[in-house]
C-alpha cells in the first residue's frame, strides 16, 4: 500500500471483515469482502451496504449559485426543486467532460454536489474559478445501501431522486434515494466520526457489505459510465449518449456550442453497450479493440463478466454508422476475435 | 490456504505434480483465492512448446486477466477441457479436478528448482 493512499473512516471496519483491499482514485478502497459475484447478487436479490466515502462532496451556496451552476453544469439546475437531486456533467469548452456528478438541491440557494473521487481537487478548481465552493469532501463519510430490500432496513420516506436531512439512528445525516448500481437504494451522507456506527447497525440489520468489483459490476450492467473511463475530457456528452442530461434550451453554459454542432450535425463516434454472443467467451476489457468484419471500428472503454447475463459485457466507443443497436461486432482479445452484438442500454434493467 | 506436501511450486503461484517425465499444472488455492471468481480460463494448444517461466494460459476474474505461467519446459499434451464450460472448478478444486495443463518435461532438473511446500507456505506468508 502506498503511503499516499487515504483512508476512510471505514478502513479498520473493511480490514476487520476480511477486505481485499486496493488503491482507487488516490484511496485505500476494498474492492471484495466475500466475493465479487455473491456481493453482485446480494444487491440484485437483497441489498448490499457499500463504502463510499472517497466520493467528494461539495457546496455551492449563495444568491449566485444558481446561475453559476448551470452555466458549469450541462443539466437545467432551475429544474431542481428544494429537496430533489439530478444527474449532470460538467464540461470544458470544447465539451469534453471534467466529470458527471449529482446535483442536490438542500436549501433555496444551498446545493451539494457529490463528485468522482479521483476528479476532487480537478473539480474544486475547476467550479472555484466560477463560485464560492466548500469542500466538504475531508470531515464526510458516505454509505449506500442498494437493493430491493434496502427500504426494508431504512425508510426515509423519500422518493427517488430525493434528498433530506435526517435522523439515522441518531445520527444527523443527508440522505438521498440515488445510487450507483441499477437498483432502488439510498446514500447517507454522515460526519465522520459517525461512519463506523451506521455502517455497523445496517449490517446488523442484514446488509452485505460489498465492496468496488461488484460497485463495477453493477454499474456496468445498468450502463451507468465511469468517469475516467467510460467518459473523459476527450469525449462529449452528445458522444457518450448523454444528450438527455444536456439543457440545450436554457441560456449558455460551458461547452454548450460544441454540443450544438455535435447535435445538429452529427459525430463521428458513438458510446455503445454490447454484449459477448458466443457461448464460451473471454470477458471484454478496457482498450480491447472492437471490429467489425475484421476493421478496427472503436475500442472497449469498460468491460466485465455480467453475473446477471452470465456472458461477457462492455461499453466503447464505435464509429458513430456502425453504433445501431443490433449491429454485429467482433471484439479482439489477445489477437483472437469473438463475437458480440451491440445492445440496448440498460444491459440490465431493475424488474426485469 | 491449502498446500498440499506432494507438489512443487513456483513463485508465481502455480503448482506441478510429477508423474514420471509428465507434470501436471494448476494454480495454487492462495492464487484462485486472490483470483476470486474465476469465469474464463484459455489454456495453451497441445503440442505447443512451452518454456518454463513463460505465460502459457490465462485466468480472469470477474475484475482481471492473469497470466498463468509454465513452471517447466516441455510440450503440451494435454489440457483440462472442463475448464472451458465450468472454470469455476479452478476455485472449487484448485488442485483436484481444477487442473489446466499437462507438460511432457523436457528438462526434468527444472523440477528440482521449484519451490517446496513448506518454502511456498512461508513465500505466501503463511
Amino acid at each position: 500500500m502506498s503511503d499516499s493512499l487515504q483512508l476512510t473512516p471505514l478502513h479498520a471496519a473493511h480490514v476487520a471483515l476480511g477486505a481485499k483491499m486496493v488503491p482507487f482514485g488516490g484511496w485505500d478502497m476494498p474492492v471484495q469482502y466475500a466475493g465479487i459475484l455473491a456481493e453482485h447478487l446480494a444487491v440484485r436479490q437483497r441489498v448490499g451496504l457499500f463504502d463510499i466515502s472517497h466520493m467528494g462532496e461539495f457546496v455551492v451556496a449563495g444568491p449566485q449559485a444558481e446561475a453559476t451552476l448551470n452555466r458549469l453544469f450541462t443539466n437545467d439546475v432551475r429544474k431542481v426543486a428544494v429537496g430533489q437531486a439530478q444527474y449532470t456533467l460538467m464540461c470544458n469548452p470544447t465539451g469534453g467532460i471534467i466529470d458527471d456528478l449529482i446535483v442536490y438541491r438542500v436549501e433555496p440557494s444551498v446545493f451539494l454536489l457529490i463528485v468522482n473521487a479521483g476528479n476532487i481537487a480537478e473539480d474544486f478548481a475547476w467550479i472555484g474559478q466560477h463560485a464560492v465552493v466548500s469542500n466538504q469532501s475531508a470531515q464526510t463519510a458516505a454509505l449506500a445501501l442498494q437493493g430491493p430490500q434496502a427500504r426494508q432496513i431504512l425508510d426515509p420516506g423519500l422518493a427517488p431522486f430525493h434528498v433530506a436531512r435526517q435522523a439515522v439512528f441518531g445520527k444527523t445525516c443527508w440522505v438521498t434515494r440515488t445510487g450507483y448500481t441499477g437498483e432502488d437504494g439510498y446514500e447517507i451522507l454522515c460526519d465522520n466520526a459517525d461512519a463506523v456506527f451506521l455502517w455497523n447497525e445496517l449490517l446488523k440489520r442484514g446488509a452485505t457489505p460489498c465492496g468496488l468489483g461488484a460497485r463495477d459490476t453493477l454499474r456496468l450492467e445498468a450502463c451507468l459510465p465511469l468517469h475516467g473511463h467510460d467518459i473523459t475530457a476527450d469525449t462529449t456528452p452528445v458522444e457518450a449518449g448523454l444528450s438527455r442530461f444536456v439543457a440545450f434550451d436554457k441560456a449558455d453554459f460551458i461547452g454548450r456550442d460544441v454540443l450544438l454542432r455535435q447535435r445538429d450535425h452529427g459525430v463521428a463516434r458513438k458510446l455503445v453497450a454490447f454484449q459477448m454472443t458466443g457461448a464460451k467467451c473471454p470477458p471484454p476489457r478496457q482498450h480491447y479493440p472492437i471490429l467489425d468484419a475484421g476493421r478496427k471500428i472503436g475500442e472497449v472503454t469498460s468491460g466485465t463478466q455480467s453475473p446477471t447475463l452470465g456472458c461477457g459485457i462492455g461499453l466503447g466507443y464505435v464509429e458513430a454508422s456502425r453504433a445501431a443497436v443490433g449491429t454485429t461486432i467482433e471484439i479482439e482479445v489477445r489477437g483472437k476475435l469473438f463475437p458480440a452484438i451491440i445492445a440496448k442500454k440498460p444491459l440490465y434493467k431493475r424488474g426485469t | 490456504m491449502s498446500v498440499p506436501q506432494n507438489l512443487k511450486y513456483a513463485k508465481s503461484h502455480e503448482w506441478v505434480r510429477a508423474e514420471g517425465d509428465i507434470a501436471v499444472v494448476g494454480i495454487s488455492d492462495h492464487a484462485q483465492h486472490e483470483l476470486t471468481d474465476i469465469v474464463y480460463v484459455e489454456l495453451p494448444q497441445i503440442g505447443e512448446r512451452v518454456e518454463a517461466g513463460k505465460e502459457c494460459a490465462v485466468v480472469e476474474s470477474v475484475k482481471a486477466a492473469s497470466d498463468i505461467y509454465t513452471p517447466v519446459t516441455g510440450d503440451i499434451v494435454e489440457v483440462n477441457e472442463e475448464l472451458s464450460r465450468t472454470p469455476e472448478l479452478v476455485n472449487q478444486d484448485p488442485y483436484g479436478k481444477g487442473w489446466m495443463f499437462k507438460v511432457k518435461m523436457a528438462d526434468l532438473p527444472e523440477l528440482g528448482e521449484l519451490m517446496t511446500p513448506s518454502d511456498y507456505a512461508a513465500h505466501i506468508g503463511e
